[in-house]
């Protein structure tokens, strides 16, 4: 019996923390939205259930069918930019640019993005589109005696996948410049001796090279799009008017601006099972059995 | 290119139009580089400039230099006729946060990561699934149940509720890269001090974790990193005046539109970053190695 308890001791220190903040933060939580999802809690806290009735109102939602929109608008077109000018980024900047310290300049001033604080980032997209003539844009425009546009007030949409587009394409811009950098040089000179193309170098070297890192870009950034609204929140918090409300920041204002945290939890629910299920598809696509070697010593 | 002259031979590499054509893709490349990364370069620009320009014009052109909108490092900045609270109340309690996050982090991380690399007991499997599992979870996605957890244990409205938010969420990343580099060190090296009559915490101590110091290092730049740009918990669990961030202060004057005034936006915004931009310059490449080890953000 000691011996059992002395074998277990050392893990279950080492482990404890650990998985007292996953269970307390992670588990918990999971349960918790999908009881959450079937009461009408709000503000004072009381659990009352309400059966399905938040399901029926997210159905018959008068904005859900343009909250909808703007969430299919923006995580096509948001992961359309994350992973094709991440591609481009990457390619010109590993196959193209001979000069090292070049591309390294290059890769750095678009790591800026992901690395400055949200807020700061959303302040330099709410100046450089300002609607007065303070901002870059309005004020390269008056330099040609155009007047000043409100883009951030018609085409919220535009801004809001822009914005999140520069940040993810620099995700995508790593993980391919470090699967380009892998393949062997020899490659890259035969091809070169036999005077391939630029194009057919492409097509037949690096694409066959990057098919898995592009698969897992796309389903990393698919999910973290569907459920990420922090910029958003910070550019146009969602409007003017809903107009660039999407799914994950409904259920945030539900919650945290008109305190429907049971309606709220059930629109959570239904992003959750979304996320679950892509979670999976990463699982299965991307395991990697040999990261999971046993212990060598006991 | 046919010249006229009879008997010298043209070499197609010596042609104007063959070195156009060889070096056109190049051209090309660097063409896109510039101009894509030219706004972005525009913006981070413009936030120098303007904090230390007393009137900008066309959008990115200082007119006369002054500090009046440096002003907030001594006094305080008075907000929709109420007196906001003082700038170095919001630095301290960022580094509060972030150091905080980075120590339990990297803590609970080296401990963790040691005890899934090294040890063998029953569920090591199962934990470094699910482990990896919520590594691509959306944590995001389960706030509400999370403000539900915080509020009961009357953690709602404190930072370390909060740091104890961030570092759940985040913990799950950081165990599995502090994990790869344990699975780096070599096993004769533990082999070797067990030989020599230590106990398995003495050689983790001692023999192991200096040889992963540098991991360490990089882990911990990083969440410190992570901990000073955080926004949305902060803003969703932090509501008293004493307990504001860096973040939630910069945030509050940048929401309203009616009273922009982006010269000290921008001054707020720069000191703001000056931790950033240091650690980026200081540490740029740890910090794109651990980048590839996979980053939530979009």
């Amino acid at each position: 019996m000691k011996t059992v308890i002395n074998k277990w001791k050392l893990p279950a220190v080492m482990l404890g923390p650990f998985l007292i903040l996953i269970f307390l933060f992670f588990f918990v939580p999971v349960i918790l939205t999908g009881i959450l999802a079937f009461t009408n809690m709000d503000s004072a806290m009381n659990w009352e259930f309400n059966r399905l009735l938040n399901f029926e109102k997210l159905f018959s939602d008068p904005d859900i069918s343009l909250i909808l929109r703007n969430t299919l608008l923006y995580v096509l077109f948001t992961l359309c930019i994350n992973v094709f000018f991440g591609l481009t980024l990457a390619l010109l900047t590993t196959y193209f640019m001979k000069k090292e310290q070049f591309s390294l300049l290059f890769r750095t001033i678009w790591m800026l993005p992901r690395m400055t604080p949200p807020v700061i980032y959303a302040l330099l997209w709410i100046w450089f589109f300002d609607p007065s003539e303070y901002g870059l844009l309005n004020g390269i425009r008056s330099l040609f005696g155009l007047p000043p546009v409100n883009i951030i007030g018609t085409e919220p949409m535009l801004i809001i996948i822009l914005a999140n587009g520069v940040i993810g394409a620099s995700f995508g811009m790593i993980i391919f410049s470090s699967a380009i950098k892998s393949i062997p040089e020899d490659l890259f000179y035969a091809a070169n001796i036999d005077g391939a193309p630029h194009w057919s170098i492409i097509k037949d070297i690096i694409m066959p090279a990057i098919r898995w890192p592009f698969m897992f870009v796309t389903l990393w950034q698919l999910l973290s799009l569907l459920t990420s609204y922090e910029y958003i929140l910070l550019i146009t918090n969602g409007g003017p008017l809903n107009e660039s409300e999407v799914l994950a920041l409904y259920s945030y204002h539900k919650a945290f601006q008109s305190f429907e945290f049971g309606y709220g939890a059930a629109i959570s629910l239904v992003l959750v099972v979304i996320a679950l299920v892509c979670t999976l598809i990463l699982w299965k696509l991307f395991k990697v059995k040999d990261m999971i070697g046993p212990s060598r010593i006991d | 290119m046919e010249t006229a002259g009879k008997s010298v031979p043209t070499i197609p590499g010596n042609t104007f139009l063959y070195q156009l054509k060889r070096k056109l893709p190049y051209i090309i490349s660097y063409g896109i580089l510039a101009v894509t990364t030219l706004p972005v370069i525009f913006m981070y620009l413009w936030l120098i400039i303007q904090s230390f320009a007393s009137n900008m014009k066309y959008g990115l052109i200082p007119e006369g230099f002054s500090l009046e909108n440096w002003e907030f490092l001594w006094t305080n900045i008075v907000y929709k006729g109420a007196e906001l609270p003082s700038i170095w109340t919001a630095t301290w309690n960022s580094l509060f946060f972030a150091g905080m996050l980075t120590v339990l982090e990297v803590l609970i991380g080296v401990m963790a990561g040691y005890a899934l690399s090294r040890l063998t007991f029953p569920g090591r499997e199962q934990i470094l699934k699910i482990t990896m599992i919520l590594h691509a979870f959306p944590s995001i996605a389960l706030l509400i149940a999370t403000f539900y957890i915080l509020n009961f244990m009357s953690l709602y409205d404190s930072l370390f509720g909060v740091v104890l938010v961030k570092t759940a969420l985040q913990i799950p990343m950081t165990t599995w890269i502090i994990k790869g580099f344990f699975d780096d060190v070599s096993w004769d090296l533990e082999w070797a001090g067990l030989i020599d009559g230590c106990s398995r915490i003495k050689v983790w101590f001692r023999i192991v974790l200096p040889q992963v110091k540098p991991g360490i290092a990089s882990v911990s730049i990083f969440s410190f990193l992570s901990g000073w740009s955080e926004f949305l918990l902060l803003y969703t669990f932090i509501v008293s005046n004493e307990n504001v961030t860096l973040a939630s202060f910069l945030q509050r004057l940048t929401s309203d539109p009616n009273m922009v005034n982006y010269g000290v936006l921008s001054a707020i915004s720069l000191f703001y970053l000056i931790p950033v931009l240091v650690f980026f310059i200081f540490t740029q490449k740890s910090l794109m190695k651990a980048n590839v080890g996979g980053v939530k953000k979009v």
